[in-house]
This record gives structure tokens, C-alpha cells and sequence, in this order.
């Protein structure tokens, strides 16, 4: 399957009467965004009111309870539509031309829904730890109807994102990209033939699936009801796995995360050159022992089925889900598939803890995105979108975060993808 | 002023002489000897060496005990900032008089101590206790321990935050330490598997922890008159969280009365948890923390008494030191009024 993406620079983002780009700056109505937005039922049924605001890189400003972080991107060529099976019908995607605003996301925030989200600072020492301090963020701050049930608020905030992140890519389909690149990867025997000696690997991608603010879709499936399948990698890149989740926000994935997967981009880095990339294995991380045993199983017998030599497995999230990682290592381990993990650590904030809930010998060959545990004080900021009232909730906050003079003293974990397990930053530990 | 530090070497690096001397009595040197030297060229005046003790290795192997109290004496006597020992590089018994006599300075005079050795010298199983700084297996690696050395004393000296291992230069000592890499995770991953495929070396950045494995208590074969406590990881606690435990890496645990519970109510129980879907459990809070079957068992005679207090925590993202410590403190208080078994649920 092939894909063309043309990424379109954005270099500022600013309200306007209409939603366009024009020399690198996206305009952006926000009544025209509502308008869409409000056309969904539940967005209808459960969202009492939105308010946007912009926050550029650099500013003096905070945005919590962040939920979701989504990529404007749109369908130029090929079938389907960005979300399958949630904004778009659920035709296959992943093939023809898709155009990115490159630079802008949009950010979902507003009343927490459980104990979970997360915090993006603009400036400060908070923002080296958050890839969305880069961006400029469209920000969406959503007030639940009163009495709304947080299921229901999840969801019309979920869908609240990511319809305005289709309108918004909107504007982009007619613009000429400031660079076009292909990605494709080959069938099975394609494969075999055009590169026999390259090592066949394939990419184990883990997806969150414990629970509220804890879920993952899959073409508007519920990832806790897959049973382990295959991806063209490329069916990422269209918004074929979006995220419900952000709890503990520093190692979930946001939609933002799973449009701009950085495992598949580094494979492809690679792709005909020192391995041959055959596709992506979705698994879930279910909190039953069968499930996890299930889709652990499965993984591992499609990696098999498929003659892979290497599998590269990301995790999202920690503790239950370190179980699932294990298993997905040492099953394919076993069968002679060599392995590399990526994950995060829960050190505690002395960094002296045992920092998986499970281990092996087999697992070997690790990449961490830090430890999660590690205490941070964030200076107050001039500008708060959405609130502070839940700081000492969110997981990472504890009574007496939120400090009177606007400063927050939390652990990362706090800060939204801070330690991504995709290896979306640079960070580490030892 | 510039630091004051004092380095221990062995007879060979003293020039003494090599095995034949290796049975020498410690000495007190003023200044420098060999290899401070290369220290001091790199401190630049900002510390200095005041004294060299030489210890020829067979004899502090042989008196270790009479080595260290001599060692240690001289050391509380000139009252340094800091005490270095060797590099070792793959010397075994320097490697460890190195270690050994760094670690008794540190725990009798509590002065930052920093020793250099390669990563298989015997010394190095020190490493969790004090810095070590990996070097060559031969003396030949001076010219690049030396630097990372001196950098790594001076940091010490002025009391300033140690980055992660890979940084500063020391043997990873169980304590992880974030710091940012160059290449963002995902490229270094793909970098360690094409390197596992082809054969070629590559080192982990997380090395497997060990366990604390628990063997669960024997069965009670009659509970009919046991007490049974309660204790859980699924943070169920009074409604509002008066406790105020954390949604995540919890600091403390909280101690919930049941006295005239028949079973708990969504009315006056929640949870605290913040890494599952918090909904059913507040609905129903008994299936996290089940008051309710447990007191029909009372009833019914299954079990003797439920003890009066629960004990209850938040497992989510929370150390295993911090959970040791809560359980440490609770299973005395529960032994204290008599408990004789206890459930631990968790989620």
C-alpha cells in the first residue's frame, strides 16, 4: 500500500471569518468549526458549550485538563476519509494522497472526566517535557452538559476533536505542499521478491484498552474487542487508530501521536535499505489474564504466520499493561523472533524502584522514555486555558500541587506525552 | 579556595615497586603522587590534592581491617572535601582496596567518594554503594578516565545534581535518572534491533529490575474463628478522599472504619484510583473492596470477625518502596489488634 503525504508548513494560526490557509498561516473560524462540531449527536447531547482559544510555542501559558491532541490532516486522493468509522465512512485507508497542517493540533480540554489528564505548558521548564509546546494549538475547551455521565462526556469530547481536526485539515486540501513524501510498504511475496535479503520485520503496536479514558479505536472499533490483526502501516497515517485515552497523560498516546507514529516513520527511514517493513500487528492491552493471554498469542502467531526475523513492540501506559509487554517479548523470543521494547519506567522519585510491574531476562533489548515518577515544579504562567481546579487529582498530582501563587508541583507523569512508550522523545533514563 | 582532596593509590602507581612491594604499610604523602597529577591538570586550581595515601594492595588485602582504620584516621585528621581512590582499571585486589576503602570513608566520615575501575573488575560489585567510574582494563585508559573523573569530584564537591549514569560518567547504581538522548526513542530502537538482528552489540537503557517475590502465607484450614483484615491497592476510601491519596504514585495510605457497614454504598465510598475506569467501582465500591459478601460470611460463621479497619492505598504508578513501607506500617497494626489473616484485593 502507498501513500502520499504532502505536508503543507504552518507558521502561524490565527481567528479569522473563514478557515483557509494562505501563506503559511491557517485562519481558523471558530463558529464554522461549532457548526460541524454540533452536527454529531452527541456533541449535540452532551457538550453545553466550547470555547477556543490559540496557544503558540513560547507563550506564557498552560493548558489542563488536556484529553486528546489531534493533527489537522485531510484526504486529497484514494478511498475513504481521516477517522474511519468515526468521522469518515470505514472504507480502507492508507493509500493515494493525504495533506497535513504541519505545526498545528488541536487540543480537547475542559472539566476532568476521571482522575487523567494532562498538562501542556507553552514555556517553562514544563515545555522541553510535552511535544504539543511546539505546536500551535487550536484549543478546544469543552463544558459538559450538567448531569452528563463521564462515558458520555468522553466520548462527545473525543468527537468534539477530532470532527474540528477534519474541518480544520479541510483547508488544506486544495494548497500545494511545501514537500511531498511516499511511503509504501509490499506485499508478502512483493516483499520476499524485491528484497530477499533484508531481514522481515514488523511493528507489535500495543493500544490502551483498560477502560474509560483508558480506550483505543480502531476504525471505530473498540480496541478491547480486537483480537490481534495487521495494519499497512500507512493506515495510520489516516487516522485509522485514534485515541479515547489519557490517563496518566505522560505515557498515552494521542491521536497526534498515532497519526505521526514515530516507530513506523523510523521503520520507513530503514525500508529497503537495512529491513524490509512488512506491516503493523495491533494488540491490545485488556485487563483480563485471558485477554491478555489471547492477544499476546495472537501477536506472536502473526508474527510467526508472516516470517517476521524482528518485531519492534511499543507499550502504552504501565503497570497492567507490563504483563501484556512481557508476554508479546518472550512469546516472540521463543519462536526466534528477535525483539526490542520500548517503554517507560515507574522508579519512583527517587528513582530507586524496580520500574516495570514484570520482567524477563528475555527482554534484553530496551528503550525507555524515562521514569514517570520524577518530581517537577512548573512556574505559574500567565494564561490558563481551561482550569486549575483538578491539578491535585490528575494522576501525578497530589493534595497541595496546585501552590498558591499558581505554580504546580507534580510528578511528569502529569505532563501530556511527556514519556511516550512510541519513542516519540528524546528523553531517557539510566 | 580551591577543594581539598585526598587521593588513595597502591604501591604501583606510587612507583614503590610492583608485586614485590605489594605488602607495604600505608603512607601519608603530602601532595600528589602519579596519577593526581592528571587530576589536578584537569581541576585547573579549582581543587587540589592535599595528601596521597600509597597502600601496597597485598597488604591491605591481608589487614584490611588495620588498613581501613589507618586510612580512615589520616582522613578525619586533614579533613578533606573529598576522597578518591585509584583508577584501578582491571587490577583485582587494587580494584577492590579501591572500593572497599572509598565505602568505609564514606559511611565513617560521610564525605563524597568517587573511585574508578573496569566494569569486571571484582571492586565493581560495589557500584549500588559508591560512584564508580568505568574505565580500560588497562592503565593505558587514563588519559580518558582521568577528565571524566576529575568533571564527576568537582560536580561532587560543589554539591551540584548528578545526571544520569551515561552523563557523568559513573557505573549505572540503581537509582535511574532521566536525561535527554540525542535521537528521539523510536530512531534508537530501530538503531538496538537492526543491531540484535545483525549480531551486533547493543546495551539496553533498561536492564530487567530484580523482584521481591512473596510466598503467600500457609492456608488456614478453619476461618471460622480467624479475625480477617482487609487491605487494598484499588484505593477504596471514605467519600471525598478525607485522605486526600493520590490518583497516582501514592505518598501514604489511609486506615477506613466499618463498624456498622453491612456492605459499602456508593453514597459513602469511592475510589481514589486514577488507572482504571473509576465508574463501576463507585457505583459499587464492595467490588474493589467486597464488605458486603465478607459480613454475610460473618453472619453465616465462614469466617470469625472482620477486623474493624481496612487498610487501603492506590496501586497505580505508585514505587514498590513507597508500598512496602505502607504494608510494613499497617500489617503491625493489624497484628496489634489480633488479625490473623488478611485478603489484599487489588485491580
Amino acid at each position: 500500500m502507498k501513500l502520499e503525504l504532502g505536508f503543507i508548513k504552518i507558521n502561524d494560526v490565527q481567528f479569522s471569518n473563514e478557515c483557509a490557509v494562505k501563506d503559511g498561516i491557517l485562519y481558523v473560524n471558530p463558529e464554522d468549526v461549532k457548526a460541524f462540531v454540533y452536527d454529531h449527536d452527541d456533541c449535540k447531547a452532551y457538550i453545553k458549550s466550547i470555547n477556543f482559544d490559540i496557544a503558540k510555542p513560547g507563550e506564557s501559558v498552560r493548558i489542563t485538563p488536556v484529553k486528546d491532541v489531534i493533527e489537522p490532516r485531510v484526504k486529497v486522493e484514494g478511498p475513504g476519509g481521516l477517522f474511519p468509522g468515526f468521522v469518515a465512512n470505514v472504507d480502507t485507508v492508507g493509500s493515494g494522497r493525504t495533506h497535513v497542517l504541519k505545526g498545528a493540533a488541536v487540543v480537547t480540554a475542559g472539566k476532568i472526566v476521571g482522575f487523567q489528564e494532562g498538562i501542556i505548558d507553552m514555556s517553562g521548564p514544563g515545555a522541553q517535557y510535552t511535544p504539543f509546546s511546539k505546536t500551535l494549538n487550536i484549543v478546544m475547551v469543552c463544558e459538559p452538559v450538567e448531569g452528563t455521565k463521564q462515558h458520555d462526556y468522553e466520548r462527545a469530547v473525543r468527537y468534539a476533536g477530532l470532527r474540528a481536526a477534519s474541518f480544520i485539515g479541510g483547508a488544506g486540501k486544495a494548497v500545494e505542499p511545501d514537500e511531498v513524501k511516499t511511503y509504501e510498504t509490499l506485499g508478502i511475496k512483493e516483499g520476499i521478491e524485491k528484497y530477499p535479503n533484508l531481514p522481515r520485520v514488523g511493528y507489535i503496536h500495543m493500544l490502551q484498552t483498560q477502560g474509560l479514558l483508558h480506550d483505543t479505536y480502531v476504525y471505530g472499533v473498540d480496541a478491547k474487542k480486537i483480537v490481534a490483526t495487521l495494519l499497512n502501516p500507512t493506515e495510520t497515517m489516516d487516522g485509522a487508530i485514534l485515541s479515547g485515552n489519557c490517563v496518566s497523560a505522560c505515557d498515552k498516546n494521542t491521536t497526534y501521536h498515532h497519526l505521526n507514529n514515530p516507530v513506523v516513520a523510523e521503520l520507513f527511514e530503514e525500508h529497503g535499505k537495512s529491513l524490509n517493513y512488512v506491516c503493523n500487528i495491533i494488540t491490545n492491552e485488556n485487563v483480563y489474564l485471558a485477554d491478555k493471554q489471547r492477544s499476546s498469542d495472537w501477536a506472536a502467531k502473526l508474527a510467526k504466520l508472516l516470517d517476521l526475523d524482528a518485531v519492534l513492540v511499543s507499550e502504552e501506559g504501565f503497570g497492567n499493561p507490563d504483563a501484556d509487554l512481557i508476554m508479546n517479548c518472550v512469546k516472540n523470543e521463543k519462536q526466534g523472533i528477535k525483539t526490542v521494547l520500548i517503554t517507560d519506567e515507574y522508579a519512583g522519585q527517587d528513582g530507586k524502584s524496580q520500574g516495570l510491574a514484570d520482567s524477563d531476562p528475555l527482554a534484553d533489548a530496551v528503550v525507555t522514555g524515562g521514569n514517570a515518577n520524577m518530581p517537577i515544579v512548573l512556574p505559574p504562567m500567565d494564561k490558563v486555558i481551561g482550569m486549575l481546579d483538578y491539578v491535585d487529582y490528575c494522576s501525578g498530582g497530589h493534595a497541595g500541587s496546585l501552590r498558591p501563587d499558581g505554580s504546580i508541583e507534580a510528578e511528569l507523569q502529569i505532563i501530556t506525552g511527556a514519556t511516550n512508550e512510541m519513542g516519540f522523545n528524546c528523553m531517557s533514563a539510566r | 579556595m580551591a577543594f581539598r582532596v585526598v587521593h588513595y593509590i597502591n604501591q604501583f602507581f606510587a612507583n614503590v615497586g610492583g608485586e614485590e612491594m605489594a605488602h607495604i604499610a600505608p603512607e601519608l604523602r603530602e601532595g600528589k603522587v602519579g596519577p593526581g597529577m592528571a587530576f589536578e591538570t584537569a581541576w585547573k586550581g579549582e581543587a587540589v590534592i592535599v595528601n596521597t595515601i600509597v597502600c601496597g594492595d597485598s597488604y591491605f588485602a591481608e589487614h584490611e581491617k588495620d588498613a581501613k582504620e589507618q586510612v580512615v584516621a589520616w582522613v578525619k585528621e586533614i579533613n578533606p572535601d573529598m576522597f578518591i581512590a585509584g583508577p584501578a582499571f582491571n587490577a583485582g585486589r587494587y580494584g577492590y582496596a579501591c572500593a572497599n576503602i572509598a565505602l568505609e570513608v564514606k559511611t565513617q566520615l560521610g564525605i563524597p567518594v568517587l573511585t574508578g575501575m573496569y566494569e569486571e573488575n571484582p571492586g565493581a560489585d560495589l557500584k549500588d554503594k559508591i560512584l564508580i567510574t568505568p574505565t580500560a582494563n588497562s592503565a593505558a585508559g587514563m588519559r580518558k578516565a582521568a577528565p571524566t573523573m576529575a568533571k564527576l569530584a568537582l560536580k561532587l564537591m560543589k554539591g551540584e545534581v548528578l545526571g544520569a549514569s551515561c552523563e557523568e560518567g559513573y557505573m549505572p547504581n540503581g537509582i535511574r535518572v532521566n536525561f535527554f538522548e540525542k535521537e528521539r526513542g523510536a530512531k534508537r530502537a530501530v538503531k538496538m534491533l537492526i543491531n540484535k538482528i545483525n549480531g551486533k552489540a547493543f546495551t539496553t537503557e533498561f536492564p530487567m529490575p530484580n523482584f521481591d517475590r512473596v510466598e503467600p502465607g500457609k492456608a488456614i484450614p478453619d476461618m471460622s474463628k480467624v479475625v480477617l483484615g482487609l487491605a487494598t491497592s484499588g484505593g477504596i476510601v471514605s467519600k471525598g478522599n478525607p485522605d486526600h491519596i493520590e490518583a497516582s504514585s501514592a505518598s501514604h495510605y489511609g486506615e477506613y472504619d466499618i463498624e456498622g457497614w453491612d456492605a459499602l454504598t456508593a453514597e459513602g465510598w469511592e475510589t481514589a484510583h486514577g488507572g482504571y475506569d473509576p465508574v463501576y467501582a463507585n457505583e459499587n465500591p464492595n467490588r474493589v473492596m467486597p464488605i458486603d459478601v465478607l459480613r454475610q460470611m460473618e453472619k453465616e460463621g465462614k469466617i470469625g470477625k472482620l477486623h474493624r479497619y481496612f487498610y487501603s492505598t492506590v496501586g497505580n504508578g505508585t514505587a514498590v518502596a513507597s508500598s512496602r513501607k505502607f504494608a510494613e506500617e499497617y500489617a503491625q497494626k493489624m497484628l496489634k489488634a489480633g488479625v490473623q489473616a488478611c485478603i489484599m484485593t487489588s485491580t
